[in-house]
């Protein structure tokens, strides 16, 4: 017989390395010509710091995305990160850029400032212009004004950006910290198929709601959801390390034994984004990284029991556990 | 040693192997072609994907010689400068690839698909790549890239 | 302000490289002359390194370098310093590395591995954390077999009181969880490619999630600075090319484009064997990771053993909660101690619970060192924290989404590490997930929000 059930989940996400004290630089070039070089030191490891940090430099000096390149690639010349992990990069690295691109703004708005014989303070970087803020007639090019920064007043438009957390350290009897640059929140719901006979768990369905703060690209933010609930679904029915734990016998040595989910083992995955600004993160974002893997197993688990009435409290939700399960309990 | 001929993008190549040579290690290592990748070199990944005649095959796991006089196609061989092939666009356009490892193997396996089935359905396109492992991307967004693929082709023809 | 990049779905920077083949992994970099190199690892779990001679394979025709601990200046790594590089008489898990050779290609240097002359006594090993934990177990590390946060074996979180919060409590509902060990399995193996100059610059291509965290071991590791890591070797007693006060600028690390990490690219695996061989052999040296390898030796998600009892009310609220969980830490520390803390850092999950308790234990055994990954620890409290939510509305006989409406932190609400919360947004995030599922909620859950707690 085939049950259905369904489940949640719910969860918060620090962001940031718990305890602080790790820290992230960057630096944002405007070149004569008003293109802009990102050099950070952040790894992309498939999550796309390389475009979120692009666009958060292009924000700031108000131009286009396509006119930032980033480079990321060795310690030679990049600054120093922390590193991609933590869910970290887009917060950490995230406002090391944005000072470092405000730092360079402030170089243009100076010089364009003698230029336009107005004062720094009250000029903008919007539409790939630095005007007076208001007067949209008194505005030059970015690239005229960074330009006459290299060739008349022989500056260099470079602006260099930090960010680190205070580190601190729990206290040894109460634990007490401040462990994290601010928090995410998510909610999951999993529907599911549990065919009685043969303990198979069918995913129908899993709809993912998370708070993110400003979503930076809600287009990466759909791929972090629907990339870490693809893993938490093999941690939910397929993934497990030691088999016969904690022996080691029948590890797995390839990936047909170590089943991560294929194309059939996920459904389309739904995603909502809320947007709950974080108080003090660049356009106020927040981590989202790792947080994706972690709630859809539990409302999986909690919609089998749902569906069969049993409770697998051991993962993963493997056929012979369902079965086993049941037949302790009696039958569905 | 073995003399080995065949075609990969278009280009002939010679070289020479051993009885246990495979079409991955010809590729990357002796032809310097690069976006087949090695994940498992074992056949459970699908990292290493290439098309002989047309057809999808999992490189790490085929002899060399039997690709004699073969035509292969790798992705670097679907775009030309300034070009992209549909379903390279449609995998830029719509986030079919976050690191880029499964992606060459991925769109190869892809492409296989519509040039037998021009008009897949998204369980069609799931059929089609479920030997093709992707650790990032939770397939949904590789899904809709085949399938965007799939519709732009469909209006080119007409 | 409106936004006019930030917010934007824009294209992935890197895409079109992506889809045309043309990104370029560590593995796909070509330096002609490159060596391949191979590692002899344990067979056992736990031993002692008897013999280690390496002298046949070394005379071995196409063996460029074979290393051993001898060869490693700095033979002790990580955040907790406590790996060694290369096995130097003690073995603390099975597939451990006790030696490595490059060679010119993949068949000579697997052959040179036989030729290793390797004896290992072996030794009782313990696999189980809780038998790990019991006085008499065998003995994983020197200190003892649990880590020690400060004085205690346990990292402890307190707030409240514990024993007033289970006695105004209506119900206790007490429960195990198991979370087993999880392997990233991301698609991109350990890689590393270390080339050699003559300056004596080495610039090495790497996986790392992390460059310049990495970086700072690897000099740790390279030597330096003797007075300030704590080092049992120094010099090589082979003849090498070792320059000393290296810093970081005598090393380009080459990265910052990852197949995939997802936490197991946090812990150098390859690069620091590839920058020994590269400066033996004055050659550049590639090792890349086979799957098993991977899959069987690479840092992985350890398991978890937790026990959470809650004190509840009829109402809904938790009013205390004491957990217990068990790490699985393998042979080393890696990121174990933090994966621990982070755990019970957020132990009660997205709640407020006045009152709590948590001691997080991080555990050796004979198995490879588990660290991080995505999530760290607070995955399996995740995972616990969500089944006992719904255990608890089972035994109240009440709506598990209201359990969680109850329960959900608020504006100003303190968590167990004692921060008072700001940006709080859960309720909010779950009346969405509702409507996107369909799901109607009542009126009393869809009124609720996060500035305020909406029940007394
Ligand atoms: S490398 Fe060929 S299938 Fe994995
Ligand atoms: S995009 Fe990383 S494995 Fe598919």
């Amino acid at each position: 017989m085939k049950k259905r059930g369904i489940g949640i989940g719910a969860s918060l996400y620090p962001t940031g390395m718990s305890g602080g004290g790790d820290s992230s630089q960057a630096q944002v070039k405007v070149q004569p010509d008003g293109t802009v070089v990102l050099t950070t030191g952040a790894c992309d490891i498939g999550e796309g710091c390389k475009t979120v940090l692009a666009q958060m430099a292009a924000e700031v000096l108000g131009i286009n995305y396509e006119q930032v390149k980033v480079i990321n690639d060795n310690t030679d010349n990049c600054p120093l990160s922390f590193g991609t992990f933590a869910s970290r990069v887009t917060y950490v690295d995230g406002k090391a850029t944005v000072d470092a691109a405000e730092k360079a703004r402030d170089i243009l708005f100076e010089v364009a400032g003698q230029m336009l014989e107005a004062n720094p303070g009250d000029m903008e970087a919007v539409d790939g212009k630095i005007s007076v803020k208001g007067s949209p007639d008194r505005s030059l090019p970015i690239g005229e004004v960074a330009g006459a920064a290299t060739f008349g007043m022989r500056k260099l438009v470079v602006g260099l950006g930090h960010y680190m957390r205070e580190p601190s350290a729990p206290d040894p009897e109460t634990g007490e910290i401040d462990p994290f640059c601010t928090l995410a929140w998510a909610a999951v719901l999993a529907e599911v198929e549990v065919d009685t006979e043969t303990g198979e768990v069918d995913l129908l369905r899993l709809v993912c709601s998370y708070d993110v703060g400003t979503a930076i690209n809600p287009l990466l933010t759909e791929g972090q959801i629907e990339g870490g609930g693809a893993m938490s679904i093999g941690a939910a029915l397929s993934e497990e390390l030691y088999p016969n734990y904690p022996s080691l016998e029948q590890a797995p040595t390839n990936l047909g034994d170590y089943a991560i989910p294929t194309t059939m083992d996920i459904p389309d995955i739904e995603a909502v984004i809320h947007e709950c600004p974080s108080t003090n993160g660049p356009f106020g974002a927040k981590g989202i990284g790792e947080m994706t893997a972690n709630t859809p197993a539990p409302a999986i688990i909690n919609a089998i029991h749902d569906a069969v009435g049993v409770w697998i409290m051991t993962l993963p939700a493997t056929p012979e556990r369902v079965l086993r399960a049941l037949d302790e309990k009696g039958g569905a | 040693m073995h003399s080995l001929e065949l075609t990969v993008n278009g280009r002939s190549y010679q070289t020479t192997v051993t009885l246990k040579t495979t079409l991955l290690e010809v590729l990357r290592d002796k032809l310097f072609i690069t976006s087949p990748k090695v994940g498992c070199n074992s056949g459970d990944c699908g990292t290493c994907s290439v098309l002989i005649d047309d057809k999808l095959v999992r490189s790490c796991i085929t002899n060399a010689l039997s690709t004699q006089g073969k035509e292969i196609t790798t992705v670097e061989g679907l775009s030309k400068p300034g070009h992209l092939h549909p379903l390279q666009e449609a995998f830029h356009e719509k986030y079919g690839a976050q690191c880029g490892f499964c992606t060459p193997g991925m769109i190869l396996a892809a492409k296989a698909l519509l040039d037998e089935n021009p008009k897949p359905s998204r369980k069609d396109v799931r059929e089609a790549l479920s030997g093709n492992l992707c650790r990032c991307a939770g397939y949904g967004k590789i899904v809709d890239s085949v399938m965007a693929a799939a519709e732009q082709m469909g209006q080119a023809k007409n | 302000m409106t936004m006019k990049v930030v917010g934007q779905r824009v294209k992935r920077y890197d895409g079109m490289a992506h889809v045309t083949g043309e990104t370029r992994f560590v593995d796909d970099v070509i330096v002609p002359g490159t060596l391949t190199v191979k590692a002899l690892r344990s067979p056992v779990s736990k031993g002692t390194i008897k013999t280690m001679d390496t002298s046949s394979a070394e005379a071995m025709p196409g063996v460029a370098g074979v290393i051993t601990a001898e060869d490693v200046p700095c033979n002790a790594y990580g955040l907790v310093p406590d790996q060694p590089v290369i096995a130097d008489e003690t073995v603390r898990f099975k597939g451990e590395v006790v030696a490595a050779v490059a060679a010119v290609d993949e068949d000579t240097a697997l052959e040179a591995l036989e030729k290793i002359n390797l004896e290992i006594e072996e030794e009782e090993c313990v696999l189980d954390p809780l038998e790990a934990m019991k006085p008499d177990a065998p003995k994983v590390r020197p200190e003892g077999n649990v880590f020690m946060y400060d004085e205690r074996p346990f990292r402890q979180i307190i707030l409240g009181d514990i024993e007033a919060g289970f006695k105004d409590a209506d119900v206790v509902v007490e429960n195990e969880y198991v979370h087993p060990s999880l392997e990233h399995a991301q698609l991109e193996l350990q890689t590393s490619l270390a080339v050699p100059a003559a300056s004596g610059k080495l610039t090495i291509y790497t996986v790392s999630q992390a460059l310049y965290f990495h970086l700072g071991q690897l000099c740790g590791i390279l030597q330096m600075e003797p007075d300030q890591i704590q080092c049992k070797s120094w010099a090589p007693k082979t003849g090498s090319s070792w320059r000393h006060n290296a810093g970081f600028s005598d090393v380009n690390y080459i990265g910052g484009t990852v197949g995939g990490g997802f936490g197991s690219k946090n812990d150098i695996h390859a690069d620091h064997v590839t920058a020994l061989l590269a400066l033996k052999t004055g050659q550049p040296c590639k090792w890349r990771w086979t799957r098993e390898e991977d899959l069987l030796y690479s840092t992985f998600r350890g398991a978890w053993f937790i026990t959470i009892k809650d004190g509840v009310k009829k109402d809904g609220r938790i009013v205390a909660r004491q957990m217990k969980s068990i790490r699985d830490a393998g042979g080393y520390s890696s990121l174990n101690p933090y994966v621990v803390d982070k755990h019970s850092f957020v132990a009660t999950g997205p709640y407020f619970v006045p009152n709590v308790q948590i001691h997080g234990y991080c555990v050796y055994t004979n198995k490879p060192p588990a660290s991080s990954m995505r999530g760290f620890g607070v995955t399996p409290s995740v995972f616990a924290t969500e089944l006992q939510m719904d255990k608890i509305a089972q035994e109240l006989g009440m709506d598990p989404w209201e359990v969680r409406f109850i329960n959900a932190y608020r504006t100003g609400d303190q968590t167990p590490t004692r921060r008072v919360l700001n940006s709080v947004a859960l309720v909010e995030v779950m009346q969405k997930l509702a409507e996107k599922a369909g799901v109607d909620l009542p009126d009393k859950l869809k009124n609720m929000n996060s500035k305020e707690r909406g029940w007394t």
